[in-house]
Formats: structure tokens, sequence, C-alpha cells
């Protein structure tokens, strides 16, 4: 390795009631390509913004090529080179490119200087963008492309990057890598924040792994396995879900040309969607956020009504119905926003179990709640799916994403759909809890429901799915079975690199 | 009925007098809001504005010291409202409401030894020739200097707003604080900053009202003037110019509607006073066709741990 960069000694962070960090310490070397990997919670986030300013360490020192360094602030860390782009945007929707990364920018030039540096830069690395586009309007792709070169026009020497990849297609990945290894080949260095070992493993040059705020290990990415990489992660040896053989059955669910227009401004409408389910079978469709997921999700729960032929449960139509007539039907849906469309924050574990139990598990009896009988199926919740919480009183804002989304998802299956569709059912949960989530829909699909499964995780599609198309602008590819996809035509199928190119220098 | 006794020239002349005190309040709820602030105190800031200018000013005898005073004071009184919701995390509605009410209470304690005692009059421009051209020098030429100042500031904040960086940053707070505090913006600094600029012009225009529109001192003066300039705000879209509009045109039907019930207009008087909250509020919700120009982070409460 070529000489160091930051050099992090001994970080510690705590928060009441948690240690983020604890005695954090490792190198970063001039140009290398450093990954950061680690669960949910494993402090990684808090890791970052210690580095950029966000946050100061309890303890422990850092220093930048051999210098003292403690920012105060991220305008302190940004004069120091260092950039980062966020897992959740930092992006403003209603004011244009060019604003956006003057925002990001210490003493950014006139607008029109900003327009055309904007304009070279993101053509050198093959990053097209317009900077009078509202950033509103953008794809997740796009979005990107402004925080990533909103940190190159600050021509930084070590560049963050928290979980950029989820938002892309494949090949937006690959292009993506390129203009990485270019920038690790003119010597900025990257630190690289990711759960997708895959990736890590083809990109970055070493890899340091956290668990529960501590340095567990490191290691070389191309020489250790992706499973390897993981049980370091979780501390424990990892179950694969396996799938069970069986035969399909008769035709669950039969969508045909639906096309719902979009609630949202910013959303994406359905164009003329045909699929049909049957009973047994997983369905996968995958996509980049923000082409219909959301939408399509609404349509087949009843947020969002439809003609009436458009969406046939067992033959009987079902699109002018609204959720609860659905769900008596046994048509249940898991959104993918946890707090806040699939639970109710503020209400306990019992509450929100009523929510949606009410009519399969019969809890209501004329306009009269019956709490027992709710209060032990959400006990059954909590014990069937290992929903860690000291009981079902506890508000659903008191559990951890990952436990949130078992007691969600385990809160419809539980319910004994016939047809069950659920949106990202482990984003952002664990690598374990993940595991027991997809057991949990395979399970489901061998007693006989029929299973749609949305989602941005390809592997996980692949893993649990028979059959996988995509959305692409509210349109859905053809359905095609997983076993004989490459990575390539998926990509294909999800619409390509949405304008990208390769650098050119 | 006699229709002719309205003089047109008059009736421009004064109605951008009516419009003054409300474009002050609403220029300054603008900026608060744009920063990603709702502060229902606008009414409340403007009472205690009014009586703060109008008390100051009869004891020094100098309407400027009295208008200096009451953008102080609207500032003081906003500073509340700072320390509820951005240090206290109070909800912005509820305390701005109370804020109202506080308001309105303090100022008829502070205005008991006021009531029936005349301002020292505030000068009007007074040009050689253009103040006695025949119909532009009425309208132009021949008002107080805070008319003037208010037309200044809806032009400087438009251009503040636009062009600078300053203005960058406050939308950027308002439209999503958490991303701002990411790149390492004091959010609540900056909004405090704006709530104080808020309540300072609040105040102006509450002053406005007791030192010259009126000008006396009584108990709940400000007539619902808060309520319309917050109104204006969100029907002008959060555009400068469209909250000088919007003003305008509630001035012209206040005054329009005076001048009417003086003619004798057989309308009954209670109609033709409601008019001018109708009129303004049907024509902003047709100009405001677009909706989406609303603050993101509006209303909503920061803290740094979210």
């Amino acid at each position: 390795m070529t000489e160091t960069l930051l050099s992090i000694q001994g970080l510690t962070k705590a928060y009441p009631g948690v240690v983020a960090n604890d005695d954090v310490s490792f190198d970063i070397g001039v140009g290398e390509v450093h990954a950061l990997l680690g669960e949910n919670g494993a402090g990684k986030s808090t890791l970052v913004k210690m580095i950029y300013g966000l946050v100061k360490p309890d303890s422990g020192t850092m220093s930048l090529r051999g210098a003292g360094f403690a920012p105060p602030e991220p305008r302190s860390a940004r004069a120091d080179g260092i950039a980062m782009v966020f897992q959740h945007f930092s992006l403003f929707d209603a004011l244009n490119v060019a604003e956006n990364i003057a925002l990001g920018m210490e003493n950014p030039p006139p607008m029109r200087d900003l327009a055309r540096r904007i304009r070279e830069v993101s053509e050198t690395y093959g990053l097209p963008l317009d900077p009078f586009r509202v950033v509103g309007d953008l794809s997740a792709g796009e979005r990107q492309r402004v925080e990533i070169i909103r940190c190159l026009l600050q021509d930084p020497k070590l560049l963050i990057m928290d979980e950029p990849t989820s938002v892309l297609t494949p090949q937006e990945v690959d292009i993506l890598f390129q203009t990485l290894r270019k920038l690790s080949s003119e010597g900025t260095a990257i630190l690289y924040i990711s759960h997708k070992l895959e990736e890590i493993r083809s990109l970055c040059d070493t890899a340091t792994i956290l668990r529960l705020g501590r340095v567990v290990g490191t290691c070389v990415p191309r020489e250790t396995t992706a499973r390897d990489m993981a049980e370091m992660m979780v501390g424990t040896a990892l179950k694969t879900p396996e799938p069970r053989n069986h035969a399909l059955g008769e035709v669950a669910l039969d969508i045909t040309g639906l096309s719902v227009n979009s609630p949202s401004a910013f959303g994406t409408s359905l164009k003329n969607i045909h699929l049909t389910l049957q009973e047994g079978e997983v369905l996968g469709i995958g996509g980049v956020a923000g082409n219909g997921q959301d939408e399509l999700l609404a349509a087949l729960s009843g947020e969002l009504r439809t003609a009436s032929d458009a969406i046939k449960l067992h033959g009987q139509p079902v699109g002018h119905l609204g959720p609860n007539p659905r769900r008596k039907l046994g048509l249940l849906a898991a959104p993918e926003e946890r707090l806040g469309h699939a639970a109710a924050p503020d209400m306990s574990l019992t509450e929100n179990a009523l929510l949606t139990g009410s009519v399969r598990k019969r809890l209501e009896r004329s306009g009269f709640l019956k709490w027992a009988d709710t209060r032990a199926f959400a006990e059954k919740i909590i014990a069937a799916f290992d929903v860690r919480t000291p009981g079902p009183a506890n508000a659903a804002r008191s559990l951890s994403g990952g436990n949130l989304q078992k007691f969600v998802i385990g809160r419809e299956v539980l319910q004994d759909p016939s047809v069950l569709v659920v949106n990202q059912p482990t984003w952002g949960v664990d690598a374990s809890a993940a595991a027991a989530i997809r057991q949990a829909i395979l399970d489901l699909a061998a007693q006989g429901a029929a299973v749609l499964v949305i989602s941005q995780d390809l592997d996980e599609l692949m893993e649990i799915s028979g059959r996988f198309a995509a959305l692409n602008e509210g349109r859905l590819s053809d359905i095609r079975p997983t076993a004989d996809l490459s990575v390539d035509q998926i990509g294909l199928m999800m619409g390509g690199a949405h304008g990208m190119e390769v650098a050119h220098v | 009925m006699d229709l002719s006794s309205i003089n047109p020239v008059l009736l421009v002349a004064s109605l951008m007098v009516a419009a003054t005190p409300i474009l002050l309040a609403a220029i300054g709820e603008l900026i608060v809001e744009k920063a990603g602030v709702l502060n229902l105190g606008v009414e409340g800031m403007m009472i205690v504005g009014a009586i703060c200018g109008f008390a100051i000013s009869v004891e020094t005898g100098s309407p400027i010291v009295g208008f200096v005073g009451a953008a102080i004071g609207g500032a003081l009184l906003s500073y509340l409202f700072v320390i509820l919701t951005q240090y206290a995390l109070a909800n912005q509605v509820a305390s701005g409401l109370a804020l109202t009410l506080f308001g309105l209470g303090l100022s008829s304690l502070l205005g008991q030894g006021y009531v029936g005692v005349r301002p020292p009059p505030t000068p009007q421009l007074d040009l050689p020739v253009l103040s006695d051209l025949p119909v532009v020098g009425p309208i132009l030429f021949s008002h107080d200097p805070i008319l003037y100042f208010g037309i200044l500031l809806t032009a400087a904040v438009w251009a503040m707003l636009k062009f600078t960086r300053v203005g960058l940053i406050l939308r950027a707070v308002g439209e999503n604080h958490d991303a701002a505090h990411a790149l390492g913006y004091k959010v609540v600094r900056i909004r405090t900053l704006a709530i104080l600029f808020g309540g300072a012009c609040a105040g102006l225009g509450g002053a406005y009202i007791s030192l010259i529109r009126v000008p006396q001192w009584t108990e709940g003066m400000t007539a619902g003037a808060g309520w319309i300039a917050l109104a204006l705000v969100v029907f002008a879209s959060w555009k400068p110019w469209r909250a000088l509009l919007g003003a305008y045109l509630f001035g012209g039907i206040t005054v329009m509607q005076l001048n009417l019930q003086a003619a004798g207009v057989a309308i009954p008087v209670e109609y033709l006073a409601m008019s001018p909250y109708l009129i303004t509020i049907l024509v902003l919700v047709v100009l405001s066709a677009d909706k989406s120009s609303a603050p993101a982070s509006l209303g909503r409460i920061f803290h740094a741990s979210n």
C-alpha cells in the first residue's frame, strides 16, 4: 500500500443507551478503495459522520496526512478535501441542479460559470446532467449523479459513499464503478459503505468489518468469499432460505390492462400492466425505485381504485373494492414504508395488529373491539416471527427497523392470505432477519398462497422468486423464469443505463 | 347614490396606504415561511408593533423613532416564538396562535394610557415639482417614507431570494432541513433570524396602522390584518411581487367599499365590509394554481438528531 491518507485511532462515540462506535481504528491509503462493512446499527453511519464533521467523537483521534484532524463542522472537513455522497440524498427537490451543487460548495462561482463547470465535469466522467433541471423531476440515478458531481467539483482527496448503488440498475452500477476506479487511479481515496458484498468484491482493495460498533476484522475482498464476509458481519453462520418444490395451482390473481394515475406529483403512473399469478408461486418484480412500485402496491392493496375488471382475484373482479373488502377476500398487502404506511408509529403493536387484521381475524363485533383476541394475535406474531420487543403494548416507533419489518410481514402472513403483495420486504433489515422474512414468504407459497414480491434487491428476487419481471417507467416487462436470466438481461429489463455513458478519459 | 363623488386619483393614493400594513407583514411572513417556519402569530406581532410604535413616538415626538421601536417590539415578541419552536421544539401552529392571543392582551395592557391621544404626524414626501403634478403627483410622489420602504423591501426580498447566496441557503433550509443540516448549515440560527425579521416587519406594519393610517390607538385595531397577511403569503405562492399585488387588491377593495358606503350605494353595509376579504381570497385562489411552490419543510419541527 502507498502512503496513508487518513488514519483513525480509537474513535469512540456513545449515545444514550447505545455505544455506536467503540475504539474503532483503521487506515485509508492514498487512492485506496476501502470498504466499510456491517449490519444496520453496526455504527458505519456514525463513523463516517465523525469523519465528515457532523458528529464529534467522545474520544479517539484522526489524522489526515500525518497532521491532526478534528473537523468541528462539515465545512472544515470539506476544506480538507473530504466529500460525502449521502445514503438518503441530501438534495432539495424544488431547487435546480446548479443550485443544489452550489449549496454543497464553500465558495461557489457565479451561476453561469458553475453551470459550465458542471457540464465539463459531468461529460468528463460520463454522467450527463443539465444544470438547470429541477431536481424533483430527476430519476434516482440522476439524483445520485448530482451528489457525485457536487463532490467531484471540490476535487476531493477522500470520497465517502454511503450505500450508493441501492437505487441503480446493474448497468448504472458498472458505470459508477468505472468512474470510481478512474478517481482512485487519480489518487482519490474512496471509503465505500455497502452491504452488497459482490459489489465490494469487485471494487474494493480492503474492507473493515464492524459489528455492534467494534472492528471485528479486516479482509481483502477479492480473496474472501461473500459468504465469509457476511458471516463476519453477522457473527454467526447464515442460513440460506430453502425453496420447497411444489406444484403450482390455479390462477389466483389476474391483472389485465391495469393503468392507474399516480396520486403524487413526482410519482409514476402505471401503464397497461398484465400479469397472472398462480397459487403457490412467488413472482418477483424488480426495477429502480420510483418506476411505479408504490403505485402497483397501492393498486393491488385497494388504496387506489381501478376499473373492476383490471384486477381479478380467483376470477372475481376486485378492482373497484377498497382495502378491507379485498382483505376479506384474501388479498393482503404490506407496503414499503414501515413507519406511517405499514404501521402507525405511535400506536402499540396490539393496535397495529388490529388495523389490518380486524377483518380476517374477526377482531371486532358490531363496532366493538375484542382487545383480548387482538392482544393474542399480536403476541402470536411476535412469537412466530421472533420480533424483539418487551411486549405488544410497546409503540411501533420503539422497534428497530428490522424488528418492525418482521412484525409487519408477520401480521399479513399470519392472516392466512390467498394472495400476498409485499414491497421491499427486507429493506434496511439485517441479514439474519432478512433470511427469516424470505423463508416465511417461501413457506407461505409452499402452503398454496400466491406471493408478489416487489423489491429493488435483485439478489433477493433471484433467491426466492420463480418468475421475474421489471417495472420501468410504469410499464411491466415480459415475465421470465428466473432460472435462465443473466444479470445483463435483468439490467436491460430494468431499462438499461438511463442515458449514462462510460467515462471518456 | 352619487358615484361621481369618488375621485379615482385619491382612491389609488389611499389604496396604497391601506395596503402597506398587510404588505409589510406579508413580506416578513414570506421570509419566515421560506425558511420553513409557520408563524401564525402575525396578528399578535402587528398589534404589539402598533402600540410600541404609538407609545414611543408619542413619548419621543418622533414617528421615525416610533417605527424603529415598533420593529424592535415585533421582533422581541417573535423571539418568544423562537424560544418555543426552535429551542423547546413546541408545535408551531399552537405556538403561533398563543402568540396572537398573548400579543392582543399585552397590547391592551401597554396601551391603557394612550387611548384618545394623537400621535405626532409623519412627514410626507414633498418634492418641489413632482409632488404637484396633476395625477402622478398624489399617486407616486406624496406618500410617507414607510410606504416607499414597503415597496423597496418587496423588491429587496425578491432579489435576495432570487439572486443571492443568502437567499439560496434560506430556501434550502425551508425546502429540506435535514439535508441543509447534513451540508453543515445552521438550521436553527437561520430560522431564528428569519423569524426575527418576520416579527420586525409585522411590527412595522402594525405601527403603520396606528401612526399613519388611522392615526390613533384603540384596542384590537389591527382587526384581522395579520390573518389577511398570512393568507396573502399562501395565495401569493410565496412570491414577493404577488404578495404586493394581493395587498394592493385588498387595499383597493377596502378603500372602494368605504367610498361606496359614503356614496350611499344600496347594498347593505355588512356585504360591503366583508367584500375585501372575500374578493382578495377568491382572486388569489385563482392565481395560485401552481401549488407545488410551498416550502417542503414548512411547519415541520427540526431537531439535529433526526
